[in-house]
């Protein structure tokens, strides 16, 4: 992943996805982790949504609401701004990862600290807020274990839910070794053990830290509510001991009512790690005197969401709650890795919502492939609890990368057909030109490779030498002439 | 500030327009908001889902109640002991150790060096085994069961209800809530689940319900 022209920011590689995909497919070892991980969560899903016979009522609901949040959204993030505002906390808004950036890293100044606490957040990794900060000299440190493991091994997500989902324990192991200050040399594979490492590594500076950053799961515009839903505690932690508390929030996160979490606390937890309900959700509400951070900022981000926006097919991407059940259900994830996506969001969810967010900035733009990286085989759409039509909106992204960006060399094979196609002779002589590519196929008639950008073609497959003539010549000539007569002869004898 | 504001309102405005979407009207909410069932299946199913978590199970009537607190914390190998000052000290007076109400002006890191917190709770959902601790007097502010290692939780038989719906009609938006499900845990190494990272790592719930106590669980 990297920053691209000049805007911060994990949205776009720096290849197309075929390319990205092929070092996914041959890492065995990501590949094992990655069939192991995806099978295991799978099956927990679909038990615990086999639980509720009202499984599908929840999942119209979830859409409906969150369609409902896009058709009236400059109302409810103004009412929930003034909610936020009444109850003592500051809003601010961004347009872009630069002044998102610039704003958390003015109001972290303002307090004095250069340590900060994170909690696991989609949208801060989406605008590369920890460079961001590195940049003005300050330190965010990763809390939840997955993104620790990222953190300490300089390496970037690979799943929305567990972004180290392509590490197995050994990995992890070295990686702590190698990283976490002060770690056990003896520590051991066992998943227990490095959660426990983590615990202690981290637990001084939950309680030393002064100022901590969140993303927010749900926003509630009728009341100013913010949510974060988490596992492990680091989340409860990051947005209670600090006197900080710094919160990033996508403008489509909100909800409009607090009852309106009933349907949603019942979809994504479910969805997302299959469990019937997650270890924590925390819900605050501005500041509480005596209670958490007394001083409280929510940043509402832009950051191409009115991009998507604009798309009366592509906005409904806009309804994703990050569960991940889509890249867990997903062949292409499951073989590619979240990697070569190359954006903070892969799989299908990326492959629709990262376009939308970025648009195709040229022809060879690596997000322009990511609608392509698809066996639109439906899974997704299946599984989605807000019944996003992942595959429709992938056929209408395609559609509007080749409107938008015409191949060059499909366009000039398909002009050339037009002309060939257009004058009879031309297409006579095309056509009996290519029996000469029998030499291709040597001595046993079989082609096994095609020169030129044709190549890709023979790659994983033989091809049959073209027939001597072609069926126009052959038409033309003595024996299919014979057979013509000797038929009309038979159809008057009959008669 | 406010003209990034104005901006990305303005933004919102030209792509509804652009994308002509009609506003969705109505919600239908045709999932369940609630179910019927007795106090006793509701605790069952609760006592199964808490178990599931790995949470560790008591029941008590209220006149057991100090006794039974006393033991778990003497299980728990636990001496210094905080509890929502809103509870009655009466209940704590059967411990042995140091129990103190929590000071909530005092600084929330002192807490991490106590060995167990009781708390009440505010209401249970048992389809899905979650607590809700509603920040206050006796549910405790949210640093007290967060940073201590071990959280004694009670869970009064009128506070469980169902499932989740009726669980969110309860709590009150303007108080910050804790949802707790089960200890804590992760699932970020291979995904399989291991209990007890940052937040409590021992979650012991009482049942606290007027009927004669059964075989106790787990």
């Amino acid at each position: 992943m990297s920053t691209f022209l000049g805007m911060p920011g994990h949205l776009r590689g720096v290849e197309s996805f075929p390319r990205a995909a092929h070092r996914g497919l041959t890492n065995a070892t990501q590949r094992h982790n990655l069939t192991h991980a995806t099978t295991t969560i799978r099956d927990k899903r679909a038990a615990v949504v086999a639980e509720l016979d009202d499984w599908q009522e929840l999942r119209a609901a979830g859409s409906a609401i969150k369609r409902d949040v896009l058709a009236r959204l400059p109302e409810l993030l103004e009412q929930f701004e003034a909610a936020v505002t009444a109850r003592g906390g500051i809003v601010h808004w961004a347009r872009d990862a630069a002044e998102a950036g610039a704003i958390v890293t003015d109001l972290i100044r303002a307090t004095g600290e250069t340590e900060v606490l994170k909690v696991k957040s989609m949208a801060t990794q989406e605008i590369a807020l920890n460079e961001q900060l590195a940049a003005a000299g300050i330190h965010a440190q990763e809390t939840d274990l997955a993104e620790l493991i990222i953190q300490l091994g300089h390496d970037t997500p690979s799943h929305i839910l567990v972004p180290a989902i392509h590490r197995n324990r050994a990995e992890i192991r070295d990686i702590f070794l190698a990283g976490m200050p002060g770690v056990d040399p003896d520590l051991s594979t066992e998943p227990a053990d490095l959660a426990e490492a983590s615990r202690v590594f981290l637990r001084t500076q939950f309680l030393r830290t002064r100022v901590a950053i969140s993303g927010c799961n749900f926003g509630i515009a009728e009341t100013g509510t913010v949510s974060v839903v988490e596992s492990e505690g680091n989340g409860r932690m990051c947005v209670t001991l600090p006197q900080t508390l710094i919160t990033v929030m996508g403008i489509e996160k909100l909800l409009p009512t607090y009852r309106d979490l009933e349907v949603f606390l019942q979809l994504l937890p479910r969805s997302s790690t299959g469990e019937r309900m997650n270890p924590y959700t925390s819900l605050w509400t501005g500041v509480t005197p005596d209670d958490g951070p007394q001083e409280f900022h929510i940043v509402l981000l832009d950051n191409g969401r009115t991009r998507a926006l604009a798309d009366s097919v592509g906005r409904e991407a806009l309804k994703c709650i990050r569960c991940s059940a889509c890249l867990n259900v997903c062949p292409v994830y499951e073989r590619a890795g979240g990697h070569a996506y190359g954006s903070t969001y892969p799989g299908p969810i990326g492959a629709i919502l990262t376009p939308q967010l970025t648009g195709f900035e040229s022809a060879d733009d690596p997000n322009g492939s990511l609608p392509f990286a698809s066996s639109l085989c439906g899974r997704c759409n299946e599984v989605c609890p807000v019944e996003i039509p992942i595959t429709d909106i992938l056929l209408e992204l395609r559609h509007r990368k080749v409107t938008e960006y015409p191949p060059v060399p499909e366009a000039t094979m398909m002009q050339t057909l037009t002309q060939l196609w257009s004058h009879p002779r031309l297409w006579n002589a095309a056509a009996g030109m290519v029996a000469l590519g029998r030499v291709l196929g040597g001595r046993d008639h079989t082609i096994t490779s095609v020169p030129g950008f044709l190549g890709g073609w023979t790659s994983v497959r033989d091809v049959a030498v073209p027939p001597k003539q072609t069926f126009r010549q052959w038409f033309a000539g003595s024996e299919a002439q014979h057979l013509l007569t000797a038929a009309r002869r038979g159809a008057e004898g009959e008669a | 500030m406010s003209d990034a504001k104005d901006a990305i309102l303005r933004r919102i405005r030209d792509a509804e327009a652009q994308a002509a979407a009609a506003p969705e009207g109505r919600v239908a909410r045709s999932y369940r908001t609630s179910t019927e069932s007795t106090a006793g299946q509701r605790r069952e199913l609760l006592i199964d889902r808490l178990l599931d978590y790995r949470a560790m199970v008591r029941e008590a009537t209220p006149t057991e109640l100090p006794a039974t607190i006393a033991a778990v914390l003497s299980e728990a190998g636990a001496t210094r002991v905080r509890y929502a000052p809103g509870l009655d000290a009466a209940l704590l007076a059967r411990f042995d150790g140091e129990a103190l109400p929590d000071d909530p002006s005092s600084d929330p890191r002192l807490l991490d060096r106590v060995d167990a917190v009781v708390t009440d709770s505010h209401v249970t959902a048992a389809a899905t085994g979650t607590i809700c601790l509603q920040a206050g007097p006796t549910n405790g502010r949210r640093a007290l069961t967060l940073v201590p290692d071990c959280h004694v939780c009670l869970v009064r038989d009128e506070s469980v209800v169902y499932g989740v719906p009726e669980m969110v009609a309860r709590l009150d938006p303007l108080l910050p809530v804790t949802m707790v499900s089960g200890p804590s845990a992760t699932s970020d190494i291979e995904l399989s689940r291991v209990e007890g990272v940052h937040g409590p790592r021992r979650l012991i719930v009482i049942l606290v319900h007027p009927g004669p106590p059964e075989a106790t669980p787990g």
